[in-house]
């Protein structure tokens, strides 16, 4: 679990933190769409460089890295299959690229993505994305629901742990028995999360209701976005990495391999 | 016979240090009511006995076998815990099915299995139950179905976690005499609980807990009675307690904690006034 370990908000200060998340938004889509851009180890190892400073700046290292660990186990699957099919049908390859090479790239790729999204659920508390949401006229109803969601996460895992002792305290082994079994082992588990969540959402709602929820159709917000300087900054960053991806990528031809820019 | 050796232990996911060397035994046949705050480190407590969780420093035996040299299957199969919220594991479509999981996972017999399950039914009344899914039930007789699969195997230690919360008064006294008798069979029976009053009327041994440490070990009436011992723990005395010892300056006993026996006490003194006169 420890991939979501990485996706996990914990309340400090820092100026990634305060920036707009719709601005970090839009910095992670551009980072998206560059990463899907190329397939080439260069630009996709400079891809993968780039948030590093936003990292260090944000003081989350320690549970970034922990998500990009948590994602390796994933990475390195796809670097196989990729290598592997590199090897069986070379078509699958882009012309002039070594397999290796190939999945490498695919496997930063893969990283980049992890990484970027990360990075953005590390630095925005689910307050102001809630926020981000209404005043980019979602509605209440659905930004409410995501936000709800996201805050009982560690709820739900808490529960899931003692709902995994009571069951054990009856004799339950969940790692025993060959694959089936094992899967059928998690259903004492799952049937009493899912009828607890569901009783706790009907209950979260009578709740909702009896403090009124919905009375008033029109909301304000006692805190609105405002862009900063820092903001622009970064729409600056974004539009120039998206400038320079797209004019890389159409321009620049061929982009170099890793085994052309190694000394003969 | 449960034994724990000055035992530590820490909670790695919030770091909280639950224990703070707690040394306890207990012997085959008792009744102990584990009390104490919330925080306390009540429930850590008695899931150590079980092997739910297995101490950083320190023993806990279990008939003189080291929970951390054997599985919580094994231990669980003499150590039946109750959780507090039924909730946590009714899973099935039938209250017999549900009594019967633990049993399939210990592996008894088809045989065994039907007839423990009558049995244990049986006990807590809830037999024509038996068809019903345990979701239908009142939160009172989804605790019962939570007893009864426990019970079913019949384990030589029950711990009831919290038995009490969300019991009417009528099920609190049913309850309670069924704790009594599961004693009196030789069963070794662990409550945690917050119940004074309950506790009060059962009359066991108590072991007291404040920031997971034993502060007070003794019978329910040294314990309850003691307002020094029970301020610390931040256990406030039964009331018929608090008005005996309100009372103790006229000559009343301070000792008191069961209803009944301030009534005696209570007849016997106004027909001695009324004798005098």
């Amino acid at each position: 679990m420890s991939v979501f370990e990485g996706f996990r908000f914990r309340h400090v200060s820092s100026p990634i933190h305060r920036l707009d998340p719709r601005v970090k938004f839009l910095f992670v889509l551009v980072m998206f769409v560059a990463a899907v851009m190329f397939y080439e180890l260069l630009p996709l190892s400079i891809l993968f460089l780039l948030p590093v400073p936003f990292v260090l700046l944000a003081g989350v290292q320690r549970q970034w890295l922990r998500s990009l660990r948590g994602a390796l186990f994933l990475a390195v699957f796809l670097f196989v299959f990729n290598l592997i099919f590199g090897y069986l049908s070379p078509g699958t390859v882009p012309y002039g690229m070594a397999p290796l090479e190939y999945a490498s790239a695919m496997l930063l790729r893969f990283l980049v993505l992890v990484e970027s999204f990360s990075i953005f659920f590390l630095t925005t508390s689910p307050d102001h994305l809630s926020l981000a949401l209404e005043q980019s006229h979602v509605p209440y109803e659905f930004t409410f629901a995501f936000t709800t969601a996201v805050r009982f996460v560690p709820v739900l895992a808490e529960e899931a742990q003692t709902i995994m002792d009571a069951q054990k305290a009856r004799g339950l082994e969940l790692e025993r028995g060959n694959f089936m079994k094992r899967v059928r082992n998690y259903i004492p588990i799952l049937i009493p999360l899912i009828v607890s969540a569901i009783r706790r959402s009907l209950e979260l709602a009578e709740a909702m209701e009896s403090r009124a929820w919905g009375a008033v159709k029109k909301r304000t917000n006692l805190y609105v976005l405002k862009m900063r300087r820092g903001d622009l900054v970064l729409i600056v960053i974004s539009v120039i990495l998206l400038v320079t991806a797209v004019f890389v990528r159409y321009y620049v031809h061929p982009l170099p391999t890793i085994t052309t820019l190694l000394p003969k | 016979m449960i034994e724990v050796q000055d035992v530590y232990f820490t909670y790695q996911t919030t770091g909280v240090e639950a224990l703070k060397g707690v040394s306890l035994s207990i012997r085959n046949g008792e009744f102990v009511a584990i009390m104490g705050q919330n925080g306390a480190g009540k429930t850590t407590l008695v899931k150590q006995f079980n092997g739910l969780l297995k101490p950083n420093k320190g023993n806990v035996l279990i008939d003189r076998v080291n929970t951390r040299n054997i599985s919580i299957a094994q231990l669980a199969r003499k150590v039946g815990f109750v959780f507090q919220n039924p909730d946590h594991q009714l899973f099935s479509e039938t209250v017999e099915d549900e009594v019967a999981f633990a049993l399939k996972n210990f592996g008894f017999n088809e045989e065994t299995i039907e007839k423990r399950v009558t049995w244990a039914l049986n006990l807590l009344d809830l037999t024509e139950y038996r068809k019903t899914s345990p979701f239908m039930l009142s939160g009172g007789e989804r605790k019962r179905v939570a007893l009864a699969s426990v019970l079913a195997w019949d384990p030589e230690v029950v711990i009831l976690d919290e038995p009490t919360i969300g019991q009417d008064h009528q099920q609190k006294e049913t309850l309670r005499q069924f704790i009594i008798q599961l004693n009196s069979q030789g069963k070794t029976v662990v409550i945690v609980t917050h119940d004074v009053e309950f506790v009060a009327e059962c009359n066991p041994r108590v072991t007291l807990m404040s920031e997971g440490q034993i502060v007070a070990d003794g019978r329910a009436r040294q314990i309850l009675t003691n307002s020094d011992v029970a301020l610390k723990a931040f256990v406030v005395p039964p009331q018929i307690t608090q008005i005996f010892q309100g009372l103790a300056d006229l000559g009343f006993p301070a000792d008191v904690i069961d209803v009944s026996e301030a009534g005696k006490i209570l007849i016997e003194h106004f027909q001695a006034e009324r004798n005098k006169r």
